[in-house]
């Protein structure tokens, strides 16, 4: 098989998702790794502008992978169209990011093809001449290393955050793009997605917070919120949650925190409660400083926090509350 | 409509974790539970079969202790139980776990399979998906609403960053179920017992072994995450951790 590795890049109605320059950076650095050629595909209708945008990187070569059947988005069509073009186009590597629409689609393709996928990878390692992928389990408690055992495309995507969209490399010319049109008969597509829509207006951005005091299962009774607000309201801060706690209905959904939630990187986030699982990481990995207070001191969350606090929170948050509010009067 | 429901069987959340001596696996002296979103799962089948009559079949694959679950999705109101029993189940990548489910249930009939959206342990999100391509049959994931029409069923889909779609879905299909779809019932007395005397159907690997390949992924080591950042662990009574708390907010931090 040929020794090169192909980036899909994500698109939207004709927008390029800005996690797939992480999954590009992520090709760069495992082509320094292996000496393999990195290449990209962008599928979709009317996507060549992504892909000239893509083109403009250290990337050999861009497939701009088409068929009016690709738009919008199915499962049905995605495997149908890319099972044509790896036919053809084969690679040893088939790297994407962890989003839902890959999740939605990459393992019916890698089953159709007989083959597997190393899902919501954080890191790659070259060891003995063998690709090893690191990927969390048990929730972030502990850390794998998973290597391909298998002949045919290894497909891996990447978790959000993994590798830095900072650090792709321009290329010295812009690569060729590369039209292909891939066949997808009608009777393909069996599912009719509807319209994208947002269930509420969100009411409050919790992007722009610069502190934010975020509960989680420890926080145990809706009513204990209330000690939370309490904090958040003492250090000027806006509340938030992991999502069990917009699930039980206890904040409303605009206050999650995490993959199906919003994505945040104040100068402080104040984790109550929260473990640590990867769903909730991904969404406020970023920020500036951690603070976690959790009674289980193998709490995934204390990996990631700047300062942590093992003991109860029912304890320490209303001492903390008198204390912040003497530092600020 | 006939429902099957994948369950799993997964160490409890705060159940603390240790590896095993070869740092391949964790070891098993843990205490166990169903995995959330698998539960979530469940209870919209048994929501599913209160509107529009049916049965509901619950499925795992592990070993013995895993029938737990299989019991309580009985005593919550499950029909009957299919258990793919041995502790070879519990190491075997996402593939080959659909392979073996899709042989063990190739005289059913069903409508709809339900999955949670991924498991506690692995986490690959990925079982459902792959059990669909196998069947031949359409899915959706992540899943946070069903309703049935006369083509099939609308399901409402959610996708990053607060956004939803709606998807219809002819039947017979898959379904990857997020968690919080629905309020989880608990289990009745009565439906303890009841649960007792419910059909559960045992598979043994050999049943299934011709459907099963060796795993396509390896995992070569598992281990406690290399620490990224410097904590400092804050330690004593309350009231001193608080103060020095506020200290470090103040003049490390710098943000009060």
């Amino acid at each position: 098989m040929t020794e090169n590795i192909l980036v899909i890049v994500e698109q939207r109605e004709g927008k390029l998702n800005r996690v797939s320059w992480e999954t590009i950076a992520a090709g760069q650095a495992i082509a320094a790794l292996t000496g393999w050629t990195l290449e990209a595909a962008v599928v979709g209708s009317g996507v060549s502008a992504i892909a000239g945008e893509v083109a403009a990187k250290k990337v050999a070569k861009v497939y701009d992978v088409e068929s009016p059947a690709l738009e919008p988005y199915t499962p049905d069509a995605f495997v149908h169209g890319l099972r044509e073009f790896l036919g053809k186009h084969p690679a040893k590597l088939v790297l994407m990011p962890h989003t839902y629409q890959v999740r939605d689609f990459v393992p019916k393709l890698a089953a159709a093809l007989q083959t597997t996928a190393i899902s919501d990878v954080i890191g790659v390692k070259h060891e003995g001449g063998k690709l090893i992928f690191t990927r969390q389990m048990f929730q972030g408690k502990f850390v794998a290393d998973v290597s391909f055992a298998g002949t045919g495309i290894c497909f891996v995507t990447f978790q959000n955050g993994s590798f830095r969209a900072d650090k792709v490399g321009a290329g010295a010319a812009a690569a060729p793009v590369e039209p292909v049109t891939v066949e997808i008969p009608a009777g393909v597509v069996r599912n009719k997605p509807q319209e994208v829509f947002k269930e509420a207006k969100q009411a409050v951005d919790l992007t722009q917070a610069e502190i934010i005091v975020s509960v989680g299962r420890g926080i145990k009774e809706q009513k204990n919120i209330e000690l939370a607000k309490q904090l958040a309201d003492a250090i000027g801060g806006e509340l938030a949650a992991s999502r069990p706690i917009c699930d039980s209905g206890w904040l409303p959904m605009d206050r999650q925190i995490g993959s199906s939630g919003q994505t945040v990187a104040p100068k402080l986030y104040l984790a109550l409660g929260i473990s640590g699982a990867i769903q909730h990481i991904v969404g406020m990995k970023g920020s500036r400083s951690i603070v976690a207070i959790n009674k289980d001191a193998e709490a995934p969350i204390f990996e990631i926090a700047d300062y942590a606090v093992v003991g109860n929170l029912f304890d320490i948050v209303p001492v903390l509350i008198e204390e912040v509010k003497k530092a600020r009067s | 409509m006939k429902i099957l429901v994948c369950m799993k069987q997964v160490p409890q959340k705060d159940a603390p974790l240790k590896l095993n001596e070869a740092g391949t696996w964790i070891r098993e002296d843990v205490s166990y539970e169903v995995n959330e979103p698998d539960a979530f799962a469940l209870e919209e089948a048994l929501r599913q079969k209160e509107k529009h009559k049916g049965e509901v079949v619950v499925v795992t694959a592990g070993p013995a202790r895993a029938s737990q679950v299989l019991r309580e999705a009985l005593a919550k109101g499950a029909d009957r139980a299919i258990h793919l029993e041995d502790a070879a189940f519990v190491g075997l990548d996402a593939y080959n776990t659909a392979r073996a489910i899709a042989a063990a249930i190739k005289d059913e009939k069903f409508d709809l399979i339900f999955t949670g959206l991924q498991s506690d342990d692995y986490g690959y999100a990925q079982t459902g998906v792959i059990l669909a391509e196998i069947l031949g049959w359409p899915h959706a994931t992540i899943i946070m609403q069903i309703e049935k029409n006369d083509a099939g069923i609308r399901v409402k889909r959610e996708l990053e960053a607060g956004f939803f779609q709606y998807v219809d879905v002819p039947l017979p299909a898959v379904l990857t179920i997020q968690s919080g779809i629905n309020k989880l019932r608990y289990a009745t007395l009565i439906g303890i017992k009841q649960a007792k005397t419910k059909p559960m159907r045992k598979v043994t690997l050999a049943e299934v072994q011709s459907a099963v390949g060796g795993n396509l992924q390896k995992i070569e080591k598992l281990y406690v995450p290399k620490k990224s950042k410097n904590t400092e662990f804050l330690e004593g009574p309350p009231a001193e951790v608080a103060k020095k708390l506020v200290e470090r907010l103040k003049n490390e931090l710098r943000v009060i």
